[in-house]
């Protein structure tokens, strides 16, 4: 074969893998939605789940992975980020940072299952928060740290050298520089990052069944005192999550319809990580537009 | 004729072990421009950049010798290279204009340093492009982003920014050398206005330039000062051999 029949060939080969990735991709979310979709309803967006008898909903479910979430990036944005500018801005080229960023690489490899039951001996057991929001964010932050940390310091890195020169040549202090001109121009990337890493956090099961528990005590959304057990706002109470549940209904469901309930809330699960997904691109690309135009 | 602004006496210049200046002596008059001439490598960027103590960001640099500014050695532990940086700021080879609106760039200085004046940062900003000759252009969108403007008027936008901050010496690493001819033209013209309250210093690869609008020119050669002079005196009459064959084209 002459070079241009190898090239054509090539070029055969690539586009048929690529064809065949979107096509698994395709008839999974295919899969998942089209037997999912159909158990959406009012009552199951707005009612509990039940253990013995049909017609439970995901409601509570629902909450506490949104409310997880929300309490994981509390607590892990601002630890990813100062170790992102630590590791872009100031660390020296040496065995330290170099360590520093194969110990990173190292978490980001830790199987989740790993990070969860390390999460109980530290957080439930140890400290004693027990099974609860606070432990189960505490270990999603393991989770979902290096990832983070790695995408923030990518951001940040992609602002060309040339800005910080223009800001320390400015008479801006290294950390002004930083957080005034470094910063703003990597929201954008930054942004995408915090997004992206809530999908996974969200679809997150297995850190969670050893820590925030594969229990959803009945919460009154009347209630809105953070020290009551069933306040939606307590962080120390357990708290299953939409994945742990459809783990916990797929492996010791008792409930006649827990085939329909796990598919409607597995498609559910699909929507909302495509749902952060796409929001992720739109806001990068509406923040950029906004800094890089009038 | 007045004291000098900026001298330096026999800075040397290490990066790890390679020494790329070789003992430096040279002083910048007020209000004048010094251009900095010579082939790639001989040290001129460098010796720029330590004026304002830029080569601080670079890991392994040890500088010896003195650099005086207004007499205060700014290499001394005292120094606040920080506030030097006020009062010495620097225009880039490449145009490196925030990714903010014009105004913000050139804003951005003020603020930092805690203006909250409103009517008065705006009044700075106006002037400051004014001098930069970039108003006329850009007085429509001043909340365009900088980064749509061509890089000629990048360049007048980054020099006003610098302005804006109302700085004693302004340094230049060749700031022409991305932009087309015409823009070079008005960035040259902007400069010899600018000479009248400001002390300038220009590293140019551009002999054309350095003869045009330079009132004093040094040739840097291997890391050595060669020759410096007023530069009628080095393009017409040099007083060093290597002056004369760089200048007449014959290396570099």
């Amino acid at each position: 074969m002459n070079p241009k029949k190898v090239d054509k060939a090539a070029i055969a080969v690539l586009y048929v893998l690529a064809a065949l990735i979107v096509l698994i991709l395709a008839s999974l979310l295919a899969f998942i939605l089209i037997r999912g979709i159909p158990q959406f309803s009012w009552e199951f967006f707005t009612q509990p789940a039940k253990t013995f008898e049909e017609g439970g909903g995901i409601i509570i479910q629902l909450f506490n992975s949104f409310y997880m979430l929300l309490i994981t990036l509390l607590i892990s944005t601002p630890v990813a980020l100062g170790a992102a500018i630590y590791l872009s801005e100031y660390a020296p080229q040496n065995a330290l940072t170099d360590f520093i960023r194969t110990a990173i690489e190292v978490l980001s490899s830790l199987p989740s299952i790993v990070v969860g039951l390390f999460g109980y001996l530290i957080f439930v057991i140890q400290w004693g928060f027990g099974f609860s929001i606070l432990s189960g964010s505490l270990a999603l932050m393991i989770f979902n740290l290096p990832l983070l940390t790695r995408t923030i310091e990518d951001a940040l890195r992609a602002i060309p050298g040339a800005q910080r020169e223009a800001g320390l040549a400015l008479g801006l202090s290294r950390w002004e520089t930083v957080t005034r001109i470094v910063l703003p121009a990597a929201m954008p990337g930054i942004l995408t990052g915090v997004i992206l890493s809530a999908g996974r956090i969200f679809g997150e099961a297995a850190a969670l069944i050893y820590t925030a528990g594969q229990s959803a005590p009945a919460l009154d959304f009347t209630n809105w005192n953070p020290r009551s057990i069933s306040s939606p706002l307590n962080i120390m109470r357990p708290a299953e999550t939409l994945a742990v549940h459809i783990w916990k209904v797929n492996s010791e469901g008792i409930m006649p319809d827990g085939a329909e309930i796990s598919a409607g809330a597995s498609a559910i699960l699909i929507l909302a990580v495509l749902l952060f997904n796409l929001l992720a691109r739109y806001l990068g690309r509406k923040l950029q537009q906004k800094l890089t135009s009038a | 004729m007045a004291a000098p602004v900026i001298e330096t006496k026999d800075v040397h210049l290490y990066y790890g072990s390679h020494e790329a200046l070789k003992g430096i002596t040279l002083d910048f008059n007020p209000n004048e421009i010094t251009a900095l001439i010579g082939p790639s490598g001989c040290g001129k960027s460098t010796y720029l950049r330590t004026l304002n103590r830029m080569n601080d960001l670079i890991p392994d640099v040890t500088i010896t010798g003195n650099v005086l500014y207004q007499n205060k050695d700014i290499y001394s532990p005292s120094a606040d290279k920080v506030e030097l940086r006020k009062k010495i700021g620097m225009v880039f080879q490449q145009p490196n204009p925030f990714p903010f609106s014009i105004y913000e760039n050139v804003a951005y200085g003020l603020k930092i340093s805690g203006m909250k004046d409103k009517a008065k940062i705006d009044e700075i900003v106006e002037t400051s492009l004014k001098k930069a000759a970039i108003w006329d252009e850009v007085k429509d969108k001043l909340h365009k982003n900088a980064l749509a403007l061509s890089g000629g008027q990048q360049q007048r936008v980054c020099i006003a920014r610098v302005l804006a901050i109302e700085p004693q010496v302004i340094l230049l690493d060749e700031p022409t050398s991305a932009l087309d001819p015409i823009s070079s033209a008005k960035i040259e013209m902007t400069l010899q206005e600018l000479k009248k309250d400001y002390t300038l210093i220009i590293v140019t690869h551009n002999m054309q330039q350095a003869s045009r609008i330079s009132d004093r020119t040094a040739f840097f050669l291997d890391g050595r000062l060669i020759e410096a002079d007023e530069t009628r005196k080095i393009f017409t009459a040099p007083q060093q051999q290597e002056t004369e064959d760089y200048i007449s084209g014959r290396f570099g």
